[in-house]
């Protein structure tokens, strides 16, 4: 082995690379999901009230969408491959369950959302008004049908259901789809990771639309973005928020170790506080701490008195049931991204129901400092999102299957040099990615929608 | 031993649908594929460069689709298969996913801004992103064939430099030019004027080229075949009926004949890639290493519950798959012109 590479295991590195382009992936994901249905409900306005304001508005927000989606799709590719180059000893496993509703995703979302994206870029003018406005419902739609697909998924490696472990192969083999399709774990997370990625568009709206606000920009267009933005957030928020409570209770039942991991929760208690904030370290002896009394007991179990399980217990019930080995996740990683992600959460919130009592107040426009505080709200929701998987995702280590298959077991028996090849070249690709794309969304995001090719002129035809 | 038992119908349904669905990738994206190669040899300004462009830029990513879906198919049907392939082929993947990574992003960002350099870089992301798949992917097709180092179970034991020789160089090189080829027969019936008449010209220069190099490609294969199993690619009819067309498609550019020249280029590519998928059966891939190493169908596949569930979804959603596509490609189905053209003629293919 290289004497520069000695140490690094492929499994540490095959790690790093999912965990790099997965979160990349799923920064862009759901900023399409959300404004895609967005720019969706503007093109109906406009379609429905012929206010050429919602029209500019469709084209301007459906300009963004469109340099967002590209990116999405570009990385999605490199998802679906990463499972077979990387983790090929996972994918013999689960091929039989897991495979399925990725195969059809691509059947029934991508090639919806794809070909009609396609209509509706190039199709201006060529099909009817209806047809066109049908393109972006179809492409949005598919867009969250291809979210059930790969969270049906990933909600089953969180919880096995509808499958046996053939005895010849020791392969997972599916036994129910149906079970598969209506995992309790998939419903909720499903929704929670749908709301999230409206609320993300919502809030982008948001956003964008209160930047151009304070300078006067097209106000005609802006107050009508800001204001559906501003109704889709706080309803968005709300389901985010009351999913996200059942997921704690479920997450109680089926993987109550990180539940415990994400309170730092040593040993089991009765009516447990939820501590807010810790200073020092998280090894059960903190040294400043804010703490909720009985809190964590009513997210985890619904009652002021309720049991909680704590690490030590749940680690030695693990060792008993699985043999000797470490079954305890990263522990402040787990802490702290779980109250990011609640308290971005409950910021975003608190934005929306500001910006909903400014606009029954009618001082909407002339709120500088609610506008200034909703520009710099873009970057929440994006952080929440990033959160709520890391957290998801390392909480279930060191199962990469919950309780069937842990990931030192999925990864491929391959040479760590390919992996360390794919692991730079994949961050200098998508770093490179990261500062065009984000630059270029600014820059876009700043020219008025007046300065956008007017409607009636002719299309040129020649988009690229 | 298991490699007797021979593949069930439900398994072959399913190495049959993965073979349409590579085949479905290649005639579709083979044109994407060749229009991004020819972009520059075609183009006289950049006016010229947006239409050869705009050709493909509704239908490229429905295009690309079908290969996630032959990925996720094969990840579902056969996971064995998707999992040797996928880890063994890993850095020609690699630098496939690179290359369908910057020429995706080129389509979307190319005309994003107006500057000179942001636009070239972005045409150099095309070419390259287009050239570079266009050959691995016949190198990997190639190595199917011929037989890759993995021993039982479908556990590899070679290097990169294994899948690399000079017979997998040349099937490189046959998709390559093929594809070319095939983009080149696309535009004659996309494109008008100056880039239609370039177009036609390129074909015509590229087709004896490309007839030679997929003849002595699948000549090398026949021969290969024989040596190693003693019989030759089965159907033999297939490979031969492929060299035949391809050698017709010279005059068929050259006298203007658009629509058929474009036929015969797909035609090609069906019986190329269907004489390499169907010679694997009844294996998934062979191993180079000894016969009985070959990973079978049968062992790749998964139990019959989740290839029913499968078909079931197949059944019910492909036919809306291929007419929603296939409104697309109507609703495209005119010429794409430059603004400054002349008068409208505009009733094309
Ligand atoms: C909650 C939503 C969600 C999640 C968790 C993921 N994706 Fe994704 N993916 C989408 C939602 C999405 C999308 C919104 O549907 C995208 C984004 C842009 C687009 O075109 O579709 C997409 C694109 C996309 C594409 C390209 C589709 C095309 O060419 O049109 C592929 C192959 C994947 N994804 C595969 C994956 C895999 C293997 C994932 C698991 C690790 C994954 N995605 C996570
Ligand atoms: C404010 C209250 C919220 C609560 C109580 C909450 C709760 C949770 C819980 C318990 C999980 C883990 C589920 C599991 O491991 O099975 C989770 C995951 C996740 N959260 Fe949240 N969340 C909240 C807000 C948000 C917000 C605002 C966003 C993004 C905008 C978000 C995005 C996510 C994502 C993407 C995941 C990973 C996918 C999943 O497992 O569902 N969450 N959340
Ligand atoms: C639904 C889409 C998915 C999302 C959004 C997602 C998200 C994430 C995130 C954020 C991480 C980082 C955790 C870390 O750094 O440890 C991660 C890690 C990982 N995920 Fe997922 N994941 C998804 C699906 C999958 C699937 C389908 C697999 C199957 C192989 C998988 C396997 C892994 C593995 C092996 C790691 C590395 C574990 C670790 O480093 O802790 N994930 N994922």
């Amino acid at each position: 082995m290289d004497p520069l590479l000695a140490g690094v295991s492929t499994l540490m590195l095959a790690r790093w690379q999912f965990a790099i382009t997965t979160v990349f992936h799923f920064l862009f994901v759901p900023l399409t999901i959300g404004l895609g249905l967005l720019v969706a409900i503007f093109q109906s306005a406009a379609y429905h009230t012929h206010d050429p304001a919602y029209d500019r508005a469709t084209r301007f927000f459906g300009t963004l969408f469109l340099v967002n989606f590209a990116i999405g799709v570009v990385t999605g590719i490199v998802q679906e491959f990463q499972f077979g180059m990387d983790w090929s000893r996972y994918s013999v496993f689960v091929g039989n369950i897991f495979g399925a509703p990725l195969a059809i995703e691509g059947l029934l979302a991508f090639f919806m959302e794809s070909t009609f994206l396609g209509v509706w870029i190039f199709g201006r003018g060529r099909v009817s008004d209806r047809v066109h406005l049908a393109s972006i419902w179809l492409a949005s739609i598919g867009t969250i049908l291809s979210a059930a697909f790969i969270v049906a998924a990933n909600s089953w490696m969180q919880h096995p259901v509808g499958y046996t472990i053939d005895p010849a192969t020791h392969q997972a083999v599916m036994t129910n789809f149906w079970a598969v399709m209506t995992n309790s774990t998939f419903l909720l997370a499903y929704f929670h990771v749908l709301f999230a990625a409206i609320l993300t568009g919502a809030v982008f709206v948001l956003a964008v639309s209160a930047w151009h606000l304070r300078r006067a920009h097209d106000t005609e267009v802006f107050a009508k973005t800001i204001r559906v933005a501003i109704v889709v957030t706080v309803i968005s928020a709300l389901a985010t928020m009351f999913l996200g409570d059942s997921q704690g209770k479920l997450e109680e039942v089926q993987q109550p170790m990180k539940m415990a991991a994400a309170e730092a929760l040593y040993n089991t208690t009765s009516g447990a506080s939820f501590s807010l904030l810790t200073i020092g370290n998280l090894s059960g002896k903190p040294i400043f701490q804010v703490r909720l009394p009985h809190l964590l007991s009513v997210l985890a179990t619904n009652s002021w008195d309720g049991k909680v399980q704590g690490i030590h217990q749940l680690q030695a019930a693990a060792t008993k049931k699985y043999g000797a080995g470490s079954y305890v996740p990263v522990i402040w990683l787990l802490y702290w991204t779980f109250r990011l992600m609640v308290g971005l959460g409950i910021a975003i919130f608190l934005l929306g129901g500001v910006g909903l009592w400014l606009m029954r107040r009618r001082r909407l426009e002339r709120a500088t400092l609610f506008l200034q505080v909703a520009t710099w709200m873009a970057l929440a929701p994006f952080l929440a999102n990033t959160f709520g998987w890391i957290f998801t995702e390392v909480g279930r280590q060191p199962w990469v299957v919950y309780g069937l298959l842990k990931t030192s077991n999925a990864v491929s028996l391959i040479s760590t040099g390919y992996v360390v090849t794919s692991l730079v070249g994949f961050t200098a690709i998508y770093t490179l990615l990261a500062v065009v794309e984000i630059g270029l969304l600014i820059r876009m995001a700043r020219v008025p929608p007046a300065a956008l090719p007017a409607a009636d002129e002719p299309v040129p035809g020649l988009i690229y | 031993m298991i490699a007797t038992v021979s593949p069930s119908g439900l398994e072959q349904l399913w190495f049959t649908l993965i073979t349409v669905l590579w085949l479905g990738y290649f005639f579709l994206e083979g044109f994407d594929f060749g229009v991004g190669v020819l972009v520059p040899f075609v183009s006289a300004d950049d006016l010229d460069r947006r239409v050869v462009i705009n050709t493909i830029g509704p239908v490229w990513d429905g295009n690309e689709v079908w290969l996630i879906t032959a990925g996720g198919a094969m990840f579902a049907a056969f996971p064995a298969w998707y999992a040797s392939v996928f880890s063994g082929f890993y850095l020609a993947l690699f630098l496939i996913l690179a290359s369908l990574i910057f020429r995706g992003m080129a389509f979307e960002l190319r005309h994003r801004r107006d500057d000179v350099p942001w636009t070239q870089w972005w045409d150099r992301a095309l070419f390259w992103g287009s050239a570079l798949p266009a050959l691995l992917w016949g190198v990997a097709f190639a190595d199917f064939v011929h037989g890759v180092p993995i021993t039982v179970g479908g556990g590899w034991t070679g290097n990169f430099f294994d899948l690399v020789k000079p017979y997998a160089l040349l099937g490189g090189l046959a998709t390559l030019s093929l594809f070319t080829l095939h983009g080149a027969t696309y535009l004659g019936l996309k494109t008008e004027g100056a880039v239609r008449e370039r177009a036609r010209r390129a074909g015509q220069r590229l087709a004896p080229a490309t007839f030679v190099i997929v003849t002595g490609f699948l000549g090398w294969t026949d021969l290969s075949a024989h040596s190693m199993h003693h019989v030759g690619l089965v159907p033999p009819l297939l490979p031969i009926l492929g060299v035949v067309v391809l050698a017709g498609v010279g005059w068929l550019v050259r006298d203007h004949l658009e629509g058929w020249a474009f036929v015969a280029t797909a035609l090609v590519i069906v019986a190329f890639f269907t004489t390499l998928l169907l010679n694997l059966y009844p294996n998934v891939l062979v191993s180079s290493l000894h016969s009985t190493d070959d990973l079978t169908i049968v062992q790749a596949a998964s139990h019959r519950y989740t290839l029913e569930v499968m078909s079931w979804v197949a059944l019910i959603f492909t036919p809306f798959v291929l007419a929603y596509q296939s409104w697309s490609y109507w609703v495209f189905r005119r010429r794409v012109r430059r603004p400054d053209a002349p008068s409208p003629s505009d009733h094309g293919a």
